[in-house]
């Protein structure tokens, strides 16, 4: 069954090829033998999914199914849900049990899916390897001593080893696209704006997104289906009707123009990596898709601009785990200063602790205009290039990620080259559109992917072109060894 | 030389919407600890703020009244400190883009002169907790049921120059948010609080170092609070010191002042635009609509009480300061029929019993309908004065209605010349002695004696004799 | 613009942490990395560009004044690392 699609474990559900108890008793199965190895849940709500399982089969029975009844998926452990344990990866969360669960993860219920838990991730989502998880690093299933990418790794671990069928992640600066790459599956950030925030914990407001992660462009469509909308809840969800992005996959690509960002292409780029990608363009010409050249001048700041305004409003996100509500509290505090200093220390990990101290010093009197006021303008001309560009081009595309998966530790002591990770994929979250990461084969056995960047609330756009690629290709369907005897 | 004084406000109002600034909780006033905090007000991780619609249109309308420049893209933003009363450890507020810009209001000095102070701008942002330092055997309690509270922050130019005109600039705000109906006005409940800035010069010097006290919640701690500051810094200057610049603590039950040394600690509050809230659009529309529905303001109040009332130009002040007493003053009027009657009664015997029992004239046990029924039995002769007091202190204790109380009591007064006529004669024939004392005085001598009299018949008729009436026949009848 | 252990020091205490005088040095370094690499920010050209804070030009959607939150707080002192009377407990506050 693993080796279904969400899309076709959906139809088995209908056709009662399968209840959805066989179902998610065979993921659970799949967790329990391979995830010691991968560790890529924090929690398996093994009991909870059963019980959502029967229900479901129930609510087939009766003929009162929704999108995703009865199918399991994984949630990314930044999402609250209530009376199950939210860590965000992080020791300051170890013992936080929700009091409510996220407008994604309720939307989700809502349409009948089934929890089979919570996933390994960076700690607060900052990374790009998932190895500052207070859980330990999540291994690659292409290749067990390389990393899975972050900061969604959990998600797209489990997911390219096939231990859930789709999964949810968030995406501040590449963290569900970057690991989507190198774990072989399709994830999907949405237009800014498109789903709710609402008990998603807050890395950077103005950055994060929740989006889909999945075996397919298909299968994204039918989760993002199921996860955008305005909340009331969240001032920043935009209140657009939401597109039939299932329908939208049929639609023809003949004529869609595809921009080349020649900044996507630098001259250092592994030109492995750019072959890849050229190739994948390459098919989509044969579809019917005419290619053309632009350019995004100041996307090569995309990555200090990112470093300063992600830090600047994490360390500003992150005053409230202070010993005090919830969270980690350190043993007999002194005094007040006390219980705040040694509780965040304690509680937060190497790369958050740098983070906040690297954004509190962007704000910091005498440094505002230099660094975030400056990051800011930057973050306009930025956007400003995207416009341009989308006044000539319907999509733009190359390679997701500089590289494939490296190998655990191989860039814990340089932070710098670790950021690099995500050079092209947070100009995207910068000017908030909408992107994916699709398969587009390998290197020495790994991974690749190829981004597809729509403009804004083009999701349905994006979706079609990857699925129109899937159906003439099928990297996607690729494998690891790992987790293949079942 | 003398010294010049230079006072600048802050002033927290607190807006008297039915739910916080940022998310769906009851406003608390005395709720237990806790229980009006929702997942927002605890920076519970993941949840978001959405603005209250209703504090954004009374913050506007606030500077409509004030005569203000609007902004039309106004931006919230975040002032990052830790402090256990704060639970996103950061407080949202504005700074750069206020809802409301400059704009002034007008003071009466007590020489009659009138003031313009100076509103540098004025602002949206949200209370933070309380911390509870009893019961809780050497540690501190939060409460956070006021976090999130929506309060505007009014600051004023540095334009007044002693603490007279300080309190009568801030009895006038209050005159006004309470008559635009912003804020309840309760100052007992913290609805307002004062921050007061004071520096002294020479006169002509550059403005001198200024401290800041903080929390002042009434006009008399203001005031003694200003005073006693001003006496400082002359005294440290005089002494040949400086002023350091801080923040310090006044204690109205000691009326003494320390410098609170652990809110000096190099703050850097990092501002910067929220990220989790847009720019909050007020349109043409909005605007219009404010306009259109803007209460009356304390100075039009005041020539409206000044031509249909008669009233002297204090008495209109008083009356037409607080939006409350306002209201309770034209309802006594339409009731009883008599403005100068129902003024006095106003800022007579009610104000003295409501700051005597430390009570609101809107929670006020004689109502203005009761008290305006008082004021209609005097002015018809069916009560004295005298009775009218006793009348009113019976409404006070929940006795019913003044016509009930008068009745029940038998306080009408007495009119009926006859009965009145054989009490009289009764008197005079059971006195004997004194009457031809009194007959035998000269006029000077007879006003005084008559009162022994007039003593005697009110003792007789428990005071309902009408005492026009009984005048007139004692003095027939004693010649 | 580098910064030294006593810029790291002052840093630290404005985001309350804690940093050990033993990875001072190791600290700063890696944040002047950092910063190194965002101070490429200094070649950009802009002049005139308005700052964006949001991906969007969208203004604030507003909700109407009602109340519709419930009392949460034995949910609330539940995850409480420390709780009393209603309240949660820190450490003396000192004003």
């Amino acid at each position: 069954m693993h080796t279904k699609t969400l899309t076709e474990l959906k139809t088995g559900l209908a056709n009662g090829d399968f209840s959805s108890r066989e179902l998610t008793e065979h993921f659970l199965a799949r967790i329990k033998q391979h995830d010691g190895e991968l560790n890529s849940f924090i929690t398996v709500t093994e009991a909870q999914a059963l019980a959502q399982a029967d229900a479901a089969d129930q609510a087939i029975a009766a003929g009162q199914g929704g999108l995703l009844t009865g199918l399991p998926i994984a949630h990314k452990d930044i999402f609250c849900t209530e009376g199950v344990r939210t860590s965000c990866g992080s020791k300051m969360l170890d013992t936080f049990i929700a009091p409510y669960t996220a407008t994604v993860v309720e939307k989700m219920a809502s349409e009948g899916a089934v929890m089979l838990g919570k996933t390994n991730m960076d700690e607060f989502a900052m990374g790009s390897s998932n190895e500052t998880s207070y859980y330990g690093p999540v291994k690659n299933p292409w290749d067990l001593e390389r990393v899975p990418g972050g900061s969604s790794g959990g998600a797209a671990a489990c997911l390219g080893a096939r231990l859930a069928p789709a999964a949810t992640g968030t995406d501040t600066g590449g963290s569900i696209r970057q690991p989507a790459a190198l774990n072989n599956i399709t994830g999907l950030k949405p237009t800014y704006g498109r789903v709710s925030r609402w008990g998603m914990i807050a890395f950077a407001s103005s950055l994060d997104q929740a989006g889909p992660m999945g075996q397919s462009a298909e299968d994204c469509a039918l989760m993002l289906q199921a996860m955008a909308g305005h909340d009331h809840r969240d001032s920043t969800s935009l209140n657009e009707k939401v597109d039939d992005y299932l329908g939208a996959l049929k639609d023809d690509i003949n004529g869609l123009t595809i921009g080349i960002p020649e900044e996507f292409f630098p001259d250092t780029l592994d030109g492995a990596i750019a072959d890849n990608s050229r190739e994948a363009i390459r098919e989509l010409k044969k579809l019917g898709a005419r290619v053309v050249s632009v350019s995004l001048p100041s996307i090569k700041l995309s990555v200090p601009a990112y470093y300063v305004i992600a830090p600047a409003e994490a360390s500003s996100n992150l005053s409230r785990f202070d010993g005090v509500r919830f969270g980690h509290r350190c043993d007999d505090p002194q005094d007040l200063e006390d219980l705040y200093k040694r509780s965040r220390s304690e509680g937060f990990g190497d790369e958050v602790k740098r983070r906040i101290l690297v954004g509190t010093y962007a704000l910091s009197a005498g440094y505002y205009d230099a660094y975030y006021r400056r990051a800011q303008q930057v973050r306009r001309l930025i956007r400003d290039d995207f416009a341009r560009a989308f006044e000539k081009v319907d999509v733009l595309m190359g390679p997701t990620a500089p590289e494939t998966a490296f190998k655990l530790g191989a860039k814990k002591d340089d932070p710098v080259s670790m950021y690099m990770a995500d050079v092209f994929t947070i100009g995207v979250n910068l000017a908030g559109l909408p992107a994916l990461s699709m398969p587009t084969g390998f290197i020495n056995g790994l991974p690749t992917g190829t981004q597809v960047i729509g403009n804004y609330f083009r999701e349905g756009q994006i979706l079609n072109v990857a699925h129109k690629y899937q159906q003439a290709t099928d990297w996607h369907r690729q494998l690891p060894a790992f987790g293949g005897e079942q | 030389m003398s010294w010049e004084v230079v006072i600048g406000l802050e002033i927290h109002v607190q807006l008297n919407t039915a739910s916080k600034l940022f998310s769906g909780s009851k406003l608390s006033t005395g709720a237990e600890p806790n229980t009006q905090a929702s997942l927002v007000d605890l920076g519970m991780p993941g949840t978001l703020p959405v603005v209250n619609r209703e504090a954004v249109r009374k913050a506007a309308l606030f500077g409509l009244a004030i005569n203000a420049d609007i902004c039309r893209h106004s931006v919230f933003e975040r002032k990052n400190y830790f402090y256990p009363d704060l639970p996103k450890g950061y407080q949202t507020t504005q700074l750069d883009k206020p809802v409301v810009g400059a704009g002034e209001v007008e003071i009466s000095l007590e020489n009659g002169a009138k003031k313009t102070v100076r509103i540098h701008h004025a602002h949206l942002e949200e209370d933070a907790g309380k911390s509870l330092h009893e019961d809780f055997h050497g540690m501190t309690g939060i409460d956070l049921n006021r976090a999130g509270t929506p309060l505007i922050e009014v600051v004023t130019e540095p334009d007044m120059s002693n603490a007279e005109e300080a309190v009568a600039f801030a009895r006038k705000l209050h005159a006004i948010v309470t008559s635009i109906g912003i804020c309840d006005g309760d100052m007992s409940q913290g609805n307002m609080r004062f921050d007061v800035n004071v520096s002294i010069r020479k006169p002509g010097d550059p403005l001198g170092t200024r401290t800041e006290t903080k929390n002042l919640n009434s006009f008399r701690f203001m005031e003694r609070a200003i005073k006693l500051e001003v006496e400082r810094q002359i005294d440290v200057l005089e002494d040949g010191g400086s002023i350091v610049q801080e923040t310090r603590l006044y204690n109205g039950d000691t009326h003494t002042a320390r410098s609170m040394r652990s809110k000096e600690d190099a703050n850097d509050y990092r501002y910067f635009p929220c990220p989790d809230l847009l720019p909050v659009e007020i349109t043409d529309a909005d605007l219009d609509a404010l306009k259109a529905a803007m209460p009356e303001l304390p100075d039009t109040r005041k020539s409206r009480f000044l031509a249909d009332y008669q009233l002297s130009e204090y008495d209109a002040d008083l009356l037409s300061g607080d939006l409350a007493t306002a209201v309770f003053f034209e309802a006594a009027t339409k009731a009883g029929g008599d403005a100068k009657l129902a003024a006095n009664w106003v800022m007579g015997e009610l104000a003295a019993k409501l700051n005597a029992e430390e009570k609101s004239i809107a929670n006020s046990p004689v109502t203005a309908e009761q008290l305006g029924q008082l004021i209609a039995r005097l002015k018809d002769g069916t009560i004295s004065s005298k009775i009218a007091k006793q009348v009113f202190e019976a409404c006070w204790a929940g006795e019913g209605d003044p016509d009930t109380v008068i009745e029940a009591k038998g306080l009408k007064q007495m009119s009926d010349s006859g009965e009145l006529e054989k009490i009289v004669d009764d008197i005079i024939a059971n006195n004997g002695p004194q009457v031809e004392d009194y007959r035998s005085s000269d006029d000077a001598k007879k006003k005084k004696k008559i009162g022994f009299f007039v003593g005697q018949a009110m003792k007789v008729t428990q005071g309902k004799a009408n005492p026009q009436q009984l005048n007139q026949l004692l003095k027939e009848k004693l010649g | 613009m580098a910064i030294d252990s006593k810029v790291v020091a002052q840093v630290a205490h404005l985001a309350r942490l804690k940093v050990d005088q033993a990875d001072s040095d190791a600290l700063s370094s890696r944040l002047n990395d950092i910063l190194a690499m965002v101070d490429q920010l200094q070649q950009a050209d802009v002049t005139d560009v308005a700052p964006m804070a949001h991906p969007l030009d969208v203004t604030q959607p507003l909700r109407d004044d009602k109340v519709s939150e419930p009392d949460i707080r034995d949910k609330a002192l539940e995850i409480a690392p420390a709780a009393e009377d209603g309240c949660f407990l820190v450490p003396r506050v000192i004003e």
